[in-house]
């Protein structure tokens, strides 16, 4: 599928601030937020925005090396919500509670 | 209407959605909206001509990990919105912090976004799935087979954390 897709280059540099921005949400979001669960989600949605500069990086390049740099990045962000999420079970076993707040064990 | 206007207006959406997923109280409705956010930012893949890379974002992001995060928060039973609120200092700081951020990502990046002048196109289709796999079953086959035991990894802690032990260290 080889469409009249060139004349995207003027577009490329609001692709970066895109990201840049999606990237600045998530951050928000982490610092903000205390459910442990939408924090898990702002750091998928930051790794998500290097995804999609990775992306418009490699169509501005025309390689596809950065391409096979964001299979491997959804391949680990995969590995990372599951161990996430199965620690997070296990925090709210043990305080009945996903509040970030409360989980300050190891401090004292 | 042309490509440019196209992505403006997918892009913002985009950016829209990425919002409503931090400001929404509801924990179930920031995973609605994530979903609907990996949805854009595959269309902005599809018009970077990436369109193996779509298709996974989809699958794996809004067809596994989402339902993941969706089976967690609705066995735990946590769709109420129990949160409390952060204080407005907090807020507020986060709020400086976050646009400082994203000014300093605009200015390091201010070169390479004023570059694209010079953007030379190419007809080559690398985003489909003969061009990448070539490239990762020759070039990236080491780190291919690293990210298997990785997924194994990942999946034995899962299985040993979240297995219910008979008693709980507290």
């Amino acid at each position: 599928m080889t469409t009249d897709l060139n004349n995207i280059g003027t577009s490329l540099d609001f692709f970066v601030v895109v990201s840049i921005a999606l990237f600045v949400i998530g951050a928000f979001g982490v610092l903000t937020r205390k459910n442990m669960i939408v924090l898990l989600m702002c750091i998928e949605l930051m790794l998500n925005s290097v995804n999609l500069l990775l992306v418009t990086f490699s169509k501005y390049h025309g390689a596809a090396d950065p391409q096979v740099f964001v299979f491997f990045i959804v391949v680990v962000a995969a590995a990372e919500a599951t161990v996430g999420l199965s620690i997070l079970i296990m925090a709210y076993r043990n305080r009945k509670s996903i509040d970030i707040e409360l989980f300050n064990k190891l401090k004292d | 209407m042309s490509l440019q206007i196209i992505s403006i207006i997918l892009g913002s959406l985009t950016i829209a959605s990425a919002l409503m997923v931090v400001l929404s109280k509801h924990p179930i409705r920031s995973v609605i909206f994530l979903v609907v956010t990996f949805f854009f930012i595959s269309s902005l893949y599809i018009l970077m001509n990436a369109q193996f890379l779509a298709i996974v974002n989809i699958i794996v992001y809004a067809g596994a990990i989402m339902v993941l995060f969706l089976f967690v928060l609705m066995l735990l039973n946590l769709n109420k919105s129990a949160e409390p609120e952060s204080s407005i200092l907090v807020k507020f700081s986060s709020l400086i912090a976050a646009g400082g951020l994203f000014l300093v990502l605009i200015a390091a990046l201010k070169d390479s976004i004023l570059l694209s002048k010079t953007y030379i196109p190419n007809n080559e289709a690398i985003g489909t799935v003969e061009g990448l796999g070539n490239l990762l079953f020759s070039k990236y086959v080491v780190p291919f087979e690293v990210s298997s035991i990785l997924f194994i990894a990942a999946m034995v802690g899962a299985v040993l954390l979240a297995k219910r032990e008979k008693q709980i260290i507290d």
